[in-house]
C-alpha cells in the first residue's frame, strides 16, 4: 500500500493520536445519548451538535491513527471493532451522564482541556494532526463557552441546580487527575514534537477552569491521590456498557451501510 | 401548575454579508448569550448564516391585528403610490 510512507515507526506517536481519537469518540458517544432526552429542545440540538463535532474529530483522528499504524485498519474498524482494553480514552470521558449537570460539568472540564490541547497541537510536527487541530480548535472554543456558561448558570442558579452541579463536580473532579498524570507515551510524543505532554497543560487548565467554578459559586474539591488509567486501557465498569450499545450495529451487521 | 418558561427570543439570521437579517423563528433561552448560542445551534447548523440577531420577544412592539382596517385598508385604493406609472430609462428598469 502507498500509505507505508506515512506510517510512524514511533509507537508513542500512534498511541498519542489514538488516545485523542478515543477521547473524542467516547465523549461524543456519551453526548449523543442526550438526543431526544435533553431538558429543552434548544439544548437537545446543542448537545447533538457537540456530539457530532466530537464524532467528526474522532473520524479524522482514528483515520489518521490507522494510517500511522499501517495495518489497513480504517476509522470504522478502530471505532467499532476493538475490545474495551484497547480503547485509550481517559476514564472521565466514559463517565455516565447521570443528569444534565454532570454532562455540563464534564463537558466543561474536558472542553477546557481540549481547547488548550488543540491550541498546542496546531504546531505539531505531524502535519496531518496539526490540520485536524486547526479545525477542531474552532469547535472546542464553542464547546468550552457553551458548557462554561451552563456551569455558571447551574452553579449560581437555584438551590437544586447548585446542589446537582456541586455533586457532579465532587464526583468528576478526581477523574481529572488522570488527564495530567505523567507517562512515557507523553514524554516520547513531546520529545518528537508530536504534541505536548498532557501534564504540561495542568497549570493553564486550572487557570481556565478555576475562575469559572468560582464564579459558579462551586467548591473545588481538594486533590486526592485517586488515579484512573483509561489512557492505558484500564477502564471503569461504564465503558463496556457504552461499547455494547455503540458497537452493536456494526458487529451484528458487518459492513452495513444506509 | 404554573409553567415557568424561559423568555422567548425572536431570531434573525443574515445568510451572507450584504443581505438583510431575516426572521427565521424563535428560541427559549435564559439570557442573551444563551439565546445566541442556541440560535446558532437551532438555525445555522446547515451553514444558513454568518450573523445572528436575537431580540427579546417581549421587547417587540407589534401592531394590533384588530387594527388592520384602519392601518392598512386605506392604502388599498392608492395604487398611484406604486412607482409603476413612471417611465424608467432602460438602464434602471429592474427596480
Amino acid at each position: 500500500m502507498g500509505a507505508t510512507a506515512m506510517t510512524s515507526t514511533n509507537p508513542a506517536h500512534l498511541e498519542y493520536v489514538l488516545r485523542l481519537g478515543d477521547a473524542a469518540l467516547i465523549h461524543g458517544q456519551r453526548l449523543s445519548e442526550w438526543c431526544g432526552q435533553a431538558p429543552v429542545l434548544e439544548e437537545d440540538l446543542a448537545l447533538a451538535n457537540m456530539a457530532l463535532d466530537f464524532v467528526g474529530q474522532a473520524r479524522m483522528l482514528l483515520s489518521h491513527a490507522g494510517t500511522l499504524e499501517g495495518k489497513g485498519r480504517d476509522e470504522d474498524t478502530l471505532a467499532f471493532l476493538r475490545h474495551e482494553g484497547q480503547y485509550r480514552n481517559p476514564t472521565l470521558c466514559e463517565m455516565p451522564n447521570t443528569d444534565f449537570a454532570h454532562t455540563m460539568i464534564k463537558g466543561f472540564l474536558l472542553g477546557s482541556f481540549n481547547l488548550l490541547m488543540w491550541s498546542r497541537l496546531c504546531g505539531s510536527s505531524d502535519k496531518a494532526l496539526a490540520a485536524i487541530a486547526a479545525k477542531s480548535l474552532k469547535e472546542a472554543r464553542y464547546h468550552a463557552e457553551h458548557t462554561g456558561d451552563w456551569v455558571i448558570r447551574l452553579g449560581d442558579g437555584t438551590e437544586e441546580s447548585h446542589r446537582r452541579a456541586q455533586a457532579a463536580l465532587d464526583m468528576l473532579w478526581p477523574y481529572t487527575n488522570e488527564l495530567f498524570a505523567a507517562n512515557p507515551t507523553d514524554d516520547a510524543a513531546a520529545a518528537a514534537g508530536v504534541g505536548p505532554a498532557w501534564s504540561d497543560l495542568a497549570e493553564d487548565w486550572e487557570k481556565a477552569v478555576l475562575p469559572v467554578l468560582k464564579h459558579a459559586t462551586l467548591t473545588v474539591p481538594a486533590r486526592t491521590p485517586f488515579q484512573t488509567y483509561g489512557k492505558f486501557g484500564r477502564h471503569s465498569e461504564h465503558l463496556g456498557h457504552l461499547l455494547a450499545v455503540m458497537q452493536h450495529l456494526p458487529r451484528s451487521f458487518p459492513g452495513a451501510t444506509w | 401548575m404554573e409553567r415557568k418558561e424561559w423568555p422567548l427570543w425572536e431570531i434573525f439570521v443574515r445568510s451572507k454579508n450584504g443581505l438583510d437579517h431575516k426572521h427565521c423563528g424563535s428560541v427559549h433561552a435564559t439570557d442573551a448569550r444563551m439565546a445566541l448560542q442556541v440560535a446558532r445551534d437551532v438555525y445555522t447548523r446547515r451553514q444558513e448564516g454568518v450573523s445572528i440577531w436575537a431580540v427579546k420577544a417581549s421587547d417587540i412592539v407589534a401592531s394590533d391585528p384588530d387594527a388592520k382596517p384602519e392601518l392598512f385598508d386605506p392604502a388599498e385604493d392608492k395604487i398611484y403610490r406604486h412607482p409603476t406609472f413612471y417611465k424608467l430609462p432602460d438602464e434602471v428598469d429592474h427596480m
